[in-house]
């Protein structure tokens, strides 16, 4: 059925879409570190007694999961340059979008991890003398995270796929690499289904690491 | 930060007629694709639970396929090699005559991509239906497309109704990956309107507020009918339905 196709294309211009690779796994690493960061700031927020934060981080983290991250990669794309007073390129716009983005879903994944954890420990926690912020670094925070690693690691895949979306801003990503070969040389069927390929076989592993994590967290 | 504000833009032509547009796209591919998505996504669900392996199999193939190969690549794939790899009659008739191409291609990829994220909630939806009650209908004689008919499936659907709710705003979201294949659906016409206009904060402010409404009407029907379906004492109100 394949074999009128030139799959030469694909081995021609490997190290062209190697970059693109390189460029995805940076920015899905990078969005991932400051997603997480951003999204244990913001779940502490939403869970903080004092309420004008709570609200704060309740209105963030609904509005940035109400839109779609397409608009969202517009949005940065044209805001910073406006902001900053001049132009900082697609990669930067796009990331600060990633993070700002991802931080919402990981303060929901996060929130939940630490609303799973029983009352009592924090209770016993208090009793035995620990602050509010001791009992949440010593003994909340360390269980409810080992509960969420495997919904945080679906939720990596969820990113890197995401990074596809770049395309729109014309950041040099693999997909981006491979849409830019795919038209010059006119091999949409070759270098779209190699994509295709190239990221079934990342997110499939992926996949099955937080299926297993999953497992080894349910035996506990 | 030197920008010139110019709300008046929002409202005039034909910038208005560009947004109701916009907004009507993406409402006609969202609900086109999750009548879609429902339908096929409850089928792969229950196929996954029924004791016939190679239903079992293929509904866990479709979920693995869909899941792990990022919306923008299937779109792409339904549009540009879907029609080359068909036989060169079909092929033909897909890039010739197959009407409004873009929408109907962004409604189909959207439809099956949402498909296995619903079969996922279905599943587990049918998963978590007692034991107990799977037994008692056994023993009272019934066969199995009758427990699935009388005990699952009512009971499951109800279960899984506040996560439905989360894969039913994520449509709207994902709509807008049809502008990739060019369909002028409300991002795209904000972007448009920036292209155009260079007001930029408007458009995408106009577009940002629209999906929250769109959001919040979801989220207001959708509480009231998860309260309406709730199964008594079974489970609690989920939490993060958004």
């Amino acid at each position: 059925m394949f074999t009128h196709y030139d799959w030469n294309a694909i081995t021609a211009n490997l190290a062209f879409l190697w970059d693109g690779m390189v460029l995805s796994l940076g920015l899905a690493a990078l969005a991932i570190a400051g997603g997480m960061v951003g999204g244990m700031l913001m779940a502490l927020l939403r869970l903080s007694s004092f309420k004008p934060f709570a609200i704060f981080a309740y209105l963030y983290v609904n509005l940035f999961r109400a839109v779609p991250l397409i608009l969202v990669i517009f949005w940065f794309y044209f805001l910073v340059p406006v902001a900053l007073g001049r132009p900082v390129g697609p990669f930067y716009s796009a990331l600060i979008a990633f993070v700002l983005f991802e931080t919402a879903y990981y303060c929901e994944i996060i929130r939940a991890g630490i609303q799973g954890i029983p009352r009592g420990q924090m209770a016993a926690a208090l009793a035995t003398g620990l602050s509010r912020w001791q009992a949440m670094r010593h003994i909340i925070l360390p269980q409810a995270l080992r509960n969420m690693t495997p919904v945080l690691v679906t939720q990596c895949v969820v990113l890197f796929q995401d990074t596809s979306l770049v395309y729109v801003v014309t950041l040099r990503d693999f997909m981006t690499s491979a849409s830019i070969v795919a038209s010059r040389d006119f091999k949409l069927v070759e270098l779209y289904t190699f994509a295709a390929l190239v990221y079934l076989v990342i997110c499939l592993a992926g996949s099955s690491l937080a299926r297993y994590l999953q497992h080894r967290t349910a035996m506990r | 930060m030197s920008y010139n504000w110019n709300w008046g833009v929002l409202v005039s032509e034909p910038y208005l007629g560009w947004l109701i547009s916009g907004t009507q796209w993406t409402l006609a591919i969202a609900c086109l694709a999750w009548i879609m998505a429902f339908t096929l996504g409850s089928l792969i669900g229950i196929a996954r639970t029924t004791p016939i392996g190679p239903l079992r199999w293929l509904g866990t193939a479709y979920v693995e396929l869909f899941r792990n190969i990022p919306l923008l690549v299937q779109m792409f794939l339904w549009f540009f090699v879907f029609p080359e790899v068909l036989p060169r009659d079909w092929g033909r008739w897909v890039k010739r005559d197959l009407p409004m191409p873009e929408f109907t291609t962004a409604v189909l990829c959207l439809g099956f991509y949402t498909a296995s994220r619903v079969a996922e909630q279905v599943r587990s939806g049918l998963n978590a239906v007692p034991k107990g009650l799977l037994a008692a209908g056994q023993a009272g004689g019934l066969t199995l497309p009758q427990i699935y008919r009388y005990i699952l499936l009512p009971l499951g659907f109800r279960i899984i109704v506040p996560s439905l709710t989360s894969d039913f705003l994520a449509v709207f979201k994902n709509s807008s990956l049809a502008l990739t294949i060019g369909v002028m659906e409300l991002t795209a016409q904000s972007r448009q309107i920036e292209n155009y206009t260079f007001q930029g904060f408007e458009a995408f402010t106009a577009a940002t507020v629209i999906y929250c409404v769109i959001t919040a009407i979801v989220v207001v029907i959708m509480t009231r009918v998860e309260a309406r379906l709730r199964v008594p004492g079974l489970l609690g109100r989920q939490q993060g339905a958004l």
